[in-house]
């Protein structure tokens, strides 16, 4: 397991930004944290990459304790970080960017040589090497800021709000850059509000609004909190039809565009041919059935909001 | 503590200053308009046979008062720069995430600061002391070096370079804005110019004593400076106190 919680808890006075946060990510594993703002995302990756101590609880981050000293330095060396602000050197060219943490990795001079030039290949940024990172657009500095965090090798990687404020080109850019890291098994905790982003990249989420409400793969999620759904289209939608449907006892039944209805069913096997049955014996003509799974979004906002 | 880490930190800022003219100049301008100014005076006031070699010789010695004030006036912008700059940027998050200690943090900040303002000092002296030479030759014999002038640069100097440099790093960290820090930092002189007046009109005796005096008193700052230094640079403190 290479981030391990119980109980992490976080104060600042009387408010409560993080509590009793329990959370396992093994490693190799693309983990996204999801929440609003003020969820206390932020607060969490703080901690763990020990920039501020928790209140209580623990936290061990490849084996290492975020609440000891001597653990504190070791997971450093271990974690890669990209804040929600970049924070790069905008006066010193991208070479000389990459080269500080680079020292502070102690990197040997050739290994460090080798490595600000693989990524700054990798990332299309070589011919602006030495180019001031001031003149660089919005996307370039998010793809420097990607490889500082990368350049010691880290086993662990916090992203912060990865591609916020980018457009959608750049976005993409940045999100297969993920994708690639994914091949190579690094873990990555990813704190993010994109959720298309998420359901795209992350093997778990986790839903956080000061405590964590959800945590578990899309697929699970979506099972446990929202059920299933069908849809039925008719070529006209009244009173009868609905009425007929409703006497199945069916969990919920929605009306959507006057002619669909969208019902929440437990076993789509058997009570689909019921729901048909009932919408024919009352003269209706069914276009076509199909099943809806709930979005990510629609996870997300239905416990975000309570 | 690694030395290495805090020597990074040290000329990444310096490779910052290097870019920013504004901060270039605060480093020249100061010493070389003192160190070229004042014996252009001595110089017109020298050519006036009624002076007398007594009253050349009280100028040069409150004269060299004044590197001390510019000790305490050149880490001013340095310093702001360095800590404000960092927070404007945003880049204390990254920074702060690496194994480098806090302590080393520190020391690199407080050398960014210190080894400039010195050099910088240390060169406007050497200036001011080879035109002195040059100009009250014939009056005085070689006047500098002298037993102030090697007080002044080898200790008075290097203290009041360091009290600046923490007491503005503790400035730079409550402020947001690059100018209020320095405006605010440049009142550190203040004092140090009351006393340089106070040698001018011969109220307080320029000597050995009074600038070990002098020198006692700003390690006692420079100690107080810093512990809260040391207090005020702990990650948390940077990352949710440091706006």
């Amino acid at each position: 397991m290479m981030i391990d919680t119980e109980n992490l808890t976080r104060k600042f006075g009387s408010l409560t930004a993080v509590e009793n946060l329990s959370l396992h990510v093994d490693e190799g594993e693309v983990f996204g944290f999801l929440g609003p703002n003020g969820a206390g995302k932020t607060t969490t990756v703080r901690m763990l990459c020990c920039l501020i101590p928790k209140t209580s609880g623990e936290a061990k981050i490849g084996g290492y304790d975020i609440g000891n000293e001597t653990d504190q330095k070791n997971i450093r060396k271990i974690i890669g970080l990209l804040p929600e602000n970049v924070g790069l050197y905008d006066d010193l060219s991208a070479y000389r960017n990459l080269d500080v943490y680079g020292r502070l990795y102690k990197q040997a001079e050739g290994l460090r040589r080798e490595r600000i030039e693989y990524f700054l290949k990798l990332l299309g940024l070589w011919e602006k090497k030495d180019v001031a990172v001031g003149t660089f657009s919005k996307g370039m500095k998010q793809k420097l800021a990607i490889a500082r965090a990368l350049l010691h090798d880290p086993k662990v990687l916090f992203l912060d709000e990865p591609t916020a404020n980018l457009d959608p080109e750049t976005s993409k850019t940045v999100r297969d850059f993920i994708l690639e890291l994914k091949k190579e098994k690094r873990t990555i905790f990813l704190n993010t509000h994109n959720l298309d982003e998420a359901e795209r990249v992350c093997d778990r989420v986790g839903i956080m609004k000061t405590k964590l409400i959800a945590v578990g793969t899309i697929e699970k999620l979506r099972e446990s909190l929202t059920g299933r759904k069908t849809v039925v289209q008719v070529n006209h939608l009244d009173e009868q039809i609905i009425a007929s449907v409703e006497k199945l006892g069916l969990k919920s039944i929605e009306t959507v565009d006057d002619n669909k209805l969208v019902i929440e069913v437990n076993d789509p096997d058997k009570e689909n041919p019921d729901i048909v049955e009932a919408i024919v014996s009352v003269g209706g003509r069914v276009q076509f059935v199909t099943g809806a799974s709930p979005t990510l979004e629609d996870i997300y906002l239905k416990l975000v909001r309570g | 503590m690694d030395l290495a880490n805090a020597w990074t930190i040290a000329s990444k800022d310096f490779s910052i200053f290097r870019k920013k003219k504004s901060v270039l100049y605060s480093l020249i301008a100061l010493p070389l308009f003192v160190s070229i100014g004042l014996p252009a005076f001595i110089q017109i006031l020298i050519t006036r046979p009624r002076i007398p070699v007594g009253t050349i010789e009280l100028f040069l010695n409150s004269f060299s008062f004044l590197f001390i004030v510019i000790g305490v006036f050149l880490p001013v912008t340095l310093a702001s720069y360095s800590i404000v700059g960092e927070k404007i940027e945003k880049n204390l998050e990254p920074l702060l995430s690496t194994p480098m200690t806090d302590g080393e943090f520190l020391l690199g900040k407080t050398l960014a600061a210190f080894l400039p303002a010195l050099a910088s000092t240390y060169g406007g002296a050497a200036i001011f002391m080879t035109l002195m030479d040059v100009v009250t030759h014939s009056r005085l014999g070689y006047f500098f070096p002298n037993w102030n002038m090697a007080v002044i640069l080898l200790l008075t100097v290097p203290l009041v370079c360091l009290f600046s440099v923490e007491a503005n790093i503790i400035i730079s960290s409550r402020i947001n804005d690059i100018r209020a820090a320095t405006q605010l930092g440049s009142l550190l002189a203040i004092p140090f110019g009351v006393i340089y007046v106070m040698f001018e009109i011969n109220f307080l005796h320029l000597n050995i004593g009074s600038l070990l005096l002098i020198c006692a008193v700003v390690t006692v700052a420079d100690l107080v400076f810093i512990y809260l230094t040391k207090v005020i640079f702990r990650r948390e403190e940077i990352l949710t106190k440091w706006r």
